[in-house]
């Protein structure tokens, strides 16, 4: 029985820890800005095309920073030109804004790649097969949930004992009273889209890896269920962020393991809609007591 | 002065309309990009080969010249309207294409509207022609592709039981399925059905399900994109169940991701380069590979080689069919165009082609070709009639 439910279990484990690197990124832009960020999807999309155009000249080794550089790059300039502008306008043109830098960058990609599935680089060391009892599979399905939690870890770490940490908290708290208190409030916020990005870039070589076609709306479903896992966890929350991954991750191969492959993605959706039904703040996001 | 500026005026406006009138367009509807869109670029090279070769036609005594106008229906039906309605305010007489069934059956109700006649290359689905009057095709059907392929897992795996994966909501993929199902049931096979939705990446779920499920053989005539993708998470799973698949695959994408695994990769389709017992054949594949290696970007259009695929000996068909009826029909009027149709045969490269009264080319001939995970090329296995499968 085991043997048998051992591939579906790894596969749900390393898309969870895809999603979770992904999730990050949305939940941590949550809760400073109060802010959908519709474009990480594509940001991520968009360190894929990097890796293609990059590796095609350089050998992979030097490609691989270059494309966490690059895409930190482009999560930096998405934030400083469409959203930094609207810092004081209300939170829907500032949503309306993101939607908006969603379609330039898949419309871009699809421009210059011409609309065509490119095929990835092949990675060394994780894109070998290896045999785990009765399952076979790439080296990154096991990489993926190990890293993942690693990156997470250190990322909390940050959060919770560093400077620019407990700025990122402060803002989260009060955006207003923190600005008064002197915190430099558009770094905190160029701060989190360069982690978000630089966790959406090594999401994406992870992703590339196990799934090896990338088109310009390759980014759109595991963008979504991302945005779920941050839902379910409870947005605004990292560690919330990452658990709803795994579980929507894992769910998803599980319900394909009984057989009923047409619904898993309606499962994750209708996921989504019970928990704003029942639990609006998610798994472990904060109790939101507005002042009046 | 006003006679003067008048008889002008009545000049120009009859010089053009000379200068328009020897010039005939032919549409294009095909993808160019999306998740058919290396496929539709093949097919358009095809076309665009015999456009090389006979680039007028005679109307009525006056040759007019052949312009080629070229939409990209991104493999999308929702897009393949817009696209189709593109072709007809571009004044279109005739068109070709599409790749891919589902964008075929949408644009049809544009053309079939403007009375503009279109000639499918590839789309093998049954209802494009049967649920349109202005189509026509010069490929063989799902239902007879399905049956080959049914007999071929049975007759060279020994296959009893068959993994069946197809696309939900897509026209092809579902309708092929069907036909492959139906046919192997009805030999006494078991077939396990299973659909992913569009945008899927993880296929090793449903790889799984077939090894668990006990299949001998995985039939997923998928498009390309997915794919690339489910050969190469079926290496990374040592799958060593053989995996089938239709028309589609018969693709350099194909050919890219299964080059160096362990896999058995077999499809079936109209044409093979290699058959010799037709001159036909044989001078195209010499002409068109002459033609590819003088056009460097033609040559990236069909995947960076120089191997002919059968989509794009069935574009070049579907344009000489579209230039014999034009000639029969001796008018650049769609609705001429498409009262002639049915009368039209000739010998293409991928067999002779005449129409039955639904509007398919009576072929009843399938390649089946094996990827060569090696050399990166397709081997030729057999070919398959209908007489042979009712025999």
């Amino acid at each position: 029985m085991f043997d048998k439910i051992l591939p579906y279990l790894l596969s749900g484990i390393s898309v969870g820890g895809q999603y979770a690197l992904i999730a990050v990124g949305y939940t941590m832009v949550y809760g400073i800005l109060r802010l959908i960020n519709f474009a990480h999807g594509d940001i991520f999309t968009a360190a894929g095309f990097f890796m293609v155009y990059i590796a095609a000249t350089l050998p992979v080794q030097i490609a691989m920073p270059l494309v966490v550089v690059l895409t930190v790059i482009l999560g930096f300039a998405v934030e400083r030109v469409a959203y930094k502008p609207l810092r004081s306008a209300p939170r829907m043109s500032v949503m309306i804004s993101a939607i908006g830098v969603s379609y330039l960058l898949q419309n871009l990609m699809w421009y210059v790649t011409g609309g065509l599935a490119k095929q990835y680089p092949t990675i060394p060391w994780i894109s070998n097969s290896i045999t785990i009892g009765p399952a076979t599979t790439k080296v990154v399905t096991i990489v993926t949930p190990i890293l993942t939690i690693l990156l997470v870890i250190a990322l909390v770490t940050i959060i919770q004992k560093t400077k620019i940490g407990m700025a990122m908290r402060a803002v989260s708290k009060d955006f207003e009273t923190a600005q008064l208190m002197g915190i430099k409030i558009d770094s905190v916020i160029s701060t989190t889209f360069i982690i978000g990005s630089l966790l959406a870039a090594i999401g994406s070589v992870l992703y590339f890896t196990n799934y090896t076609s990338v088109t310009p709306t390759v980014g759109a479903m595991p963008g979504l269920k991302a945005f779920v896992a941050a839902v379910f966890g409870g947005i605004g929350s990292i560690p919330g962020a990452v658990i709803g991954a795994f579980i929507i991750g894992i769910c998803e191969n599980l319900i394909k393991a009984l057989g009923y492959t047409t619904f898993s993605d309606a499962f994750t959706f209708a996921l989504l809609i019970v928990i704003l039904l029942f639990k609006p703040t998610g798994l472990f996001g904060e109790k939101i007591s507005e002042k009046v | 002065m006003k006679k003067i500026l008048a008889l002008v005026l009545v000049l120009m406006l009859s010089v053009s309309a000379v200068a328009m009138a020897e010039t005939i367009k032919i549409g294009v509807f095909e993808p160019a990009s999306g998740d058919n869109g290396a496929g539709g670029k093949q097919e358009v090279i095809g076309i665009e080969y015999a456009n090389s070769l006979v680039p007028t036609v005679e109307i009525g005594g006056v040759t007019y010249d052949v312009e080629l106008v070229e939409v990209d229906n991104q493999s999308a039906t929702d897009k393949a309207v817009s696209a189709a309605q593109e072709l007809v305010d571009a004044g279109v007489s005739i068109v070709l294409g599409s790749y891919g069934s589902g964008v075929s059956m949408a644009g049809g109700e544009v053309f079939a509207a403007a009375e503009i006649p279109a000639i499918g290359c590839s789309c093998t689905n049954p209802g494009v022609t049967s649920l349109c009057d202005y189509y026509w095709r010069v490929c063989f059907l799902d239902p007879f592709q399905g049956t080959v392929m049914a007999n071929f897992a049975m007759d060279e795996f020994g296959a009893k039981t068959a993994y069946v994966l197809s696309q939900l909501g897509d026209d092809y993929t579902t309708g092929l399925a069907t036909y492959f199902a139906k046919a192997f049931e009805g030999m006494g096979g078991t077939v396990i059905n299973e659909q992913f939705t569009e945008g899927t990446s993880d296929y090793t779920a449903y790889l799984t399900n077939a090894i668990n499920g006990g299949a001998d053989v995985i039939f997923c005539p998928t498009s390309t994109t997915v794919a690339a993708l489910l050969i190469n998470q079926a290496a990374s799973m040592n799958i060593e169940l053989p995996l089938l698949a239709g028309d589609t695959w018969e693709s350099s994408v194909i050919l890219d991701a299964a080059k160096g695994t362990n896999l058995t990769i077999c499809c079936s389709t109209f044409f093979d380069e290699n058959d010799e017992s037709s001159t036909q054949a044989a001078e195209f594949v010499q002409g068109f590979k002459a033609w590819l290696n003088a056009n460097p970007d033609k040559m990236t259009n069909n995947g960076g080689n120089d191997i002919v695929a059968a989509v794009s000996a069935l574009g070049f068909d579907a344009y000489m069919t579209a230039i014999e009826a034009i000639k029969a029909a001796d008018s650049a009027v769609g609705a001429d165009i498409a009262a002639a149709m049915p009368g039209v045969t000739l010998t293409g490269v991928t067999g002779s082609i005449s129409f039955d009264e639904i509007g398919d080319a009576n072929k009843d001939m399938a390649y089946i070709k094996q990827a060569n995970t090696e050399t990166g090329a397709f081997d030729f296995v057999k070919t398959q009639t209908v007489a042979e499968l009712e025999g």
